[in-house]
């Protein structure tokens, strides 16, 4: 059933897509939202959803409470509510509004507002996965999972049938044989895989500054992608000199002092490829992260090779987004872009600071493959 | 859909609705539904009511009430609309106790409504006129498109407050005959006194004194306000004033009659809660509960009257107040003899037995509403008794903190929040300011500044309005200030009050 209130409740909710898109731009930039991610939701703060009146700062009016407590004493945090008293629980007061958005939403204001366009599935559906669904009807199961309704039209077509119904008394009493439970079936589902390979530079010139952007560029990348594919693995590796795998977490909170090699991490990256990804099944995005600071132009040589002989036939597209550093020559980019910047799969980005990862991600995005 | 008690439940509600008849209640017919916390917690988005008019601030609620409950929060446990007859909804997942327990707290509010003179004025069919005013506006919708409807509800929504709470109980304005006859008298023109009267014609020719006449009538012009005196009902001006479309009109008359309607809610909290609770503790405590019963009455009780340092909970106040009125009268501490008394002991074991207590509480019920109900019956034990005290915020620790524990400064602070509802009183003083057709509102400050960027908010939904500039003086840290709003731009000047 339907209540009239979800009229209202989706205007409510077209109301703060609407903010949340007017100001997305603000929110790409902003590294704060992200650390309120939950499984499928993230919470945004809305400024300004509220009906302006004219009334009283609240911290102008202070008022009359209730309780033990010395003068002088301060009240705990949270004691006061912001708000205009009489109206317990209106939310009105000076902090914003939180709205939950789920990340599948906010993917679609996302691609709507920088205008990008849907990827096309190089794989065809061909994975299959199976998922169990509760769809069937058993005789036998688990007292939890039995249904009820089924039970008792099962008992009262029996009383029917045997005689012992009495409409003026309707009493059904089932039996054992007249339980029904549900049970599962399985059901085969096409899936279509995706990877996305993380590399990020973490040599000594990688300040925390560079690698927030990172982390944020990296978070949009992954809902987008996420809103694309069904089940969408991600792989981390870090590299200054040597290239290593490793978990999420260490990915964004490691700092090295060193040299960089950037062959080390295409090396590993194609590695990785070639062993757990195969092209006929996988959907693979690298992304690589670096202040454009190479070791050495021979390195940057052997990059340049491994890319076009190992890495850019086998996947979908492959990004390198530079991030401005002081220390950084920003040479590598420009070497990528003499070699193989025509290669329809290859984006180059140069992220100059946070406000240029709003254009960034339209760059990585922007191409569909 | 709402649906009617089950034959349990009515048995119930039988026997509570005989012991309230018992304890003296009169109430309307009282109607209660059956409803699923889904439909709970819309009727509550809704103020109340099964149905509003169009809008997302409804949703907003909702989703907020919802949430709430889903992480089990928050519950509402009682919903009752001043109606007759009286509708009130009980939640279908209750235990029974509950239901009793919100029964004979809705028979209590019924009775509130019924009685109680702020409440005298107020619509009796308000669920055919909310219901009225969906269609009316959804009509509009449909003529007029759901953005602009929308967007001028949020805009007056915004002036929502500017209305005059006490306008149903007196005349504001004088009777417009009397100062017609007024006026009258005042019209002749003599120009100069004329010591022999062949001179006249010469020294009061006629040219003079037409142009004399003119004068007064300029004067006369220059020196009629409009409006005549301050109107505090800021919507009603606009209403009569503003150059609105008819759907506009109309839109802005349904809100404004919707905030009158929900006026004497606020302007009766502490009271109306109090008694209510009084009613349900008083009907389950002495008739009512059963053994079993009285460990999860007991809990949800409490739960009810919690109250936390930073705010004032009006079920508390209100029921200890009633409470602390039935005592005081049922032993006689009242009057000249009382107030002199400074005995202490002699006080605090004072019984003259007059056992006029609940015959008190019921003739209070009918007179006062929360301000009048603070000022007469706080007294300085039963500040003290409840742990009554004032908080402010300290700027420099950044933080709340209890200032003053004194009576006269706990109970005018708690006046103060209940003066206008704790909103601020604004008036309109001239529709013609500066004789541009310029709108200009005075704020009478009482020592708290209003909040800067809603106000400058509010007052573009202002000017949105009325169309010409429009003007705010107001006081910011002592110093009288003009915010103004001409439609492009925020301004802001000095000026001496």
């Amino acid at each position: 059933m339907t209540l009239k209130i979800h009229q209202d409740h989706s205007r409510f909710k077209q109301i703060v897509r609407g903010k949340i898109k007017a100001n997305l731009r603000k929110y790409v930039q902003k590294g704060e939202m992200i650390g309120k991610k939950g499984k499928d939701a993230i919470s945004i703060p809305i400024p300004f959803i509220d009906i302006p009146r004219f009334k009283y700062g609240h911290k102008e009016q202070g008022g009359v409470g209730q309780g033990e407590g010395e003068v002088g004493q301060q009240l705990g945090p949270g004691a006061v509510e912001p708000g205009e008293g009489h109206q317990a629980g209106q939310g009105e007061g000076d902090h914003a509004l939180e709205v939950d958005v789920t990340l599948e939403e906010l993917a679609q204001i996302l691609g709507e507002e920088l205008q990008l366009p849907n990827i096309e599935r190089r794989q065809n559906e061909r994975l299959v996965t199976q998922k169990i669904r509760y769809t069937g009807i058993n005789t036998t199961g688990p007292e939890s999972l039995r249904h009820f309704k089924r039970t008792f039209k099962q008992a009262l077509r029996r009383q029917i049938a045997a005689g012992t119904y009495d409409a003026a008394r309707p009493v059904i009493i089932p039996t054992r044989e007249d339980r029904r439970y549900r049970s599962y079936k399985l059901q085969n589902l096409p899936e279509t895989n995706a990877v996305i390979i993380y590399m990020m530079d973490v040599s000594g010139s990688m300040g925390d500054e560079q690698k927030e952007i990172v982390r944020i560029e990296s978070f949009w990348l992954d809902t987008w992608l996420r809103h694309q594919y069904k089940g969408l693995e991600a792989r981390y590796i870090i590299h200054d000199a040597v290239a290593r795998e490793v978990d999420r977490d260490t990915f964004f909170h490691t700092r090295e002092s060193g040299g960089t090699m950037i062959s080390s991490a295409y090396k590993l990256c194609r590695d990785i490829i070639l062993a757990d990804y195969p092209k006929s099944a996988w959907n693979i995005y690298p992304f690589h992260f670096s202040d454009g600071d190479n070791w050495s132009a021979d390195d940057t040589r052997q990059c340049i090779e491994m890319l076009r002989n190992d890495v850019l036939p086998n996947v979908n597209q492959f990004a390198y987004g530079q991030v401005e550093s002081p220390y950084g020559s920003g040479q590598f980019i420009k070497d990528l872009r003499e070699a193989v910047g025509d290669t329809p799969n290859v984006a180059l980005s140069e992220i100059a600071d946070k406000d240029a990862i709003y254009a960034s991600i339209k760059d990585f995005l922007g191409k569909g493959r | 859909m709402p649906k009617s008690l089950t034959p349990r439940l009515a048995a119930l509600r039988d026997e509570i609705h005989g012991y309230a008849k018992e304890f003296g209640l009169d109430f309307f017919d009282t109607v209660f539904e059956m409803v699923s916390y889904d439909e709970m917690n819309m009727v509550a988005a809704y103020g109340g009511f099964p149905t509003r008019y169009p809008h997302w601030r409804w949703g907003m609620e909702y989703e907020q009430l919802a949430k709430g409950y889903e992480y089990g929060l928050s519950k509402i446990y009682e919903l009752v609309i001043n109606n007759d007859p009286c509708y009130a909804y009980l939640m279908e997942s209750n235990p029974e106790v509950d239901q009793k327990l919100v029964m004979a707290h809705v028979y209590g509010h019924c009775d509130f409504f019924k009685n109680n003179f702020s409440f005298r004025h107020t619509n009796r069919r308000m669920i055919d006129e909310m219901a009225n005013h969906a269609t009316r506006v959804r009509r509009w919708v449909d003529k007029i498109g759901v953005e602009k409807v929308e967007d001028f509800i949020d805009r007056t929504l915004s002036l929502e407050n500017l209305i005059d709470q006490h306008s149903p109980h007196i005349r504001r304005n004088p009777d417009p005959k009397r100062v017609a006859d007024e006026l009258k008298a005042n019209e002749g023109v003599e120009g100069f006194k004329v010591g022999r009267e062949y001179m006249r014609g010469y020294i009061n020719p006629s040219e003079f004194l037409d142009s004399q006449r003119k004068k007064v009538e300029d004067e006369k012009q220059r020196a009629k306000k409009f409006p005549e005196r301050p109107q505090r009902d800021v919507l009603l001006f606009l209403l009569e004033e503003a150059p609105l479309e008819p759907w506009e009109s109309d839109i802005l008359a349904i809100l404004r009659e919707e905030a009158h309607y929900f006026a004497p809610q606020g302007q009766t909290k502490i009271m109306n809660e109090g008694w209510a609770s009084y009613w349900h503790s008083t009907i389950m405590t002495r008739r009512a509960l059963r053994d079993d019963e009285i460990i999860d009455y007991a809990d949800h009780h409490s739960g009810t009257m919690g109250t936390r340092p930073g705010a004032i909970n009006p079920y508390k106040l209100g029921i200890e107040l009633w409470r602390d009125i039935e005592e005081r009268w049922n032993k006689g501490r009242f009057g000249k003899e009382w107030d002199e008394c400074d005995d202490l002991r002699a006080r605090r074991s004072w019984d003259k037995k007059s056992g006029a207590g609940r015959e008190k509480i019921f003739e209070v019920r009918k007179h006062y509403n929360d301000i009048t109900f603070i000022d007469t019956f706080l007294t300085p034990e039963f500040a003290m008794e409840q742990k009554l005290f004032v908080y402010g915020f300290n700027d420099k620790r950044n933080s709340w903190e209890i200032l003053d524990r004194e009576f006269r400064k706990v109970k005018s602070k708690l006046l103060q929040g209940l003066t206008n509802f704790g909103q601020p009183i604004i008036e309109v003083v001239d529709a013609n300011h500066e004789n541009r057709g310029e709108l200009l509102l005075a704020h009478k400050h009482d020592g708290q500044d209003l909040k800067g960027d809603y106000a400058r908010e509010t007052l573009k939904n202002l000017q949105s309005l009325w169309r010409r500039p429009v003007n705010i003086i107001t006081r910011y840290d002592n110093k009288g200030v003009m915010l103004r709003f001409d439609g492009t731009t925020q301004t802001e000047k000095k000026v001496e009050l």
